[in-house]
């Protein structure tokens, strides 16, 4: 089983570039079983969103 | 394509100043890269493919500049070897021994709400700013400049495996940032 240590770090590795299947595999289970790393996704996800947004939001301020 | 009048390139003026300012993280640098990429623009001195629109073409030009930049800062002052161990040791902090997290990230709520508040924004802003300079170069490149890892590395000297842990530390400090200044102070 994962821990969250290293759930975090092929989360973080999932931004950048595919990750095998065995790890996915383990992260699967881990997110399952884990709120924390659940989170951790969904920000990552958000963190990526906000700054394209920020970036490319023509809206003035 | 016609060359782009002074007109429209204006209109980009904010476009490219929020760009360079999230990767440089430096007011006058930024205004500076900007300045001379529509210099450049204007002069029609960069070749424009005409598929591409005026804002991909303006933000290549200034993507080299911003390089250009990051490069002249990079010899001027060189960053420090030290850097990876203490990125290892920042992301140990976080975590117990056992790899459980100290402080188990909280559910942010609908991320489409927050992304349109400005508070949230603001936030997010400082949580930018106070990441270290070497963590904050590297993170930009991929999330503003959306280049490779590939490409990153190659520009910065370093293995792939000291990017990913630049950028998880980087991931890291910013979600514990905002947590703390956004969500946690946010009422519901």
């Amino acid at each position: 089983m994962l821990s969250c240590k290293e759930a975090s770090v092929l989360l973080s590795l999932s931004q950048e570039q595919p990750v095998g299947w065995r790890a996915r595999a383990g992260l699967r289970l881990h997110l399952m079983l884990c709120r924390g790393c659940r989170n951790f996704r969904l920000q990552l996800d958000m963190i990526r969103a906000a700054i394209r947004r920020f970036r490319d939001d023509d809206t003035p301020r | 394509m016609t060359s782009p009048g002074e007109q429209d390139i204006q209109q980009h003026r904010a476009y490219l100043m929020r760009y360079a300012l999230l990767q440089l993280r430096n007011q006058e640098v930024a205004e500076d890269v900007v300045q001379e990429t529509l210099l450049a623009a204007l002069q029609g001195l960069a070749g424009f493919s005409g598929n591409s629109s005026q804002r991909t073409w303006l933000t290549g030009i200034l993507k080299h500049k911003i390089i250009d930049v990051m490069r002249r800062k990079a010899r001027e002052q060189p960053l420090t070897i030290n850097d990876d161990e203490s990125e290892a040791d920042a992301i140990d902090a976080i975590f117990s021994a056992n790899g459980h997290w100290q402080q188990p990230p909280a559910n942010w709520g609908d991320p489409a709400k927050s992304l349109e508040d400005s508070k949230f924004r603001e936030m997010f802003e400082i949580c930018c700013r106070v990441m270290p300079e070497r963590t904050a170069r590297a993170f930009m490149m991929r999330e503003v400049m959306e280049m490779s890892t590939k490409e990153i590395c190659k520009e910065l000297k370093i293995t792939q495996a000291n990017l990913w842990v630049i950028l998880h530390r980087a991931r890291l400090s910013l979600r514990a940032c905002l947590e703390i200044k956004w969500f946690g102070t946010r009422t519901n």
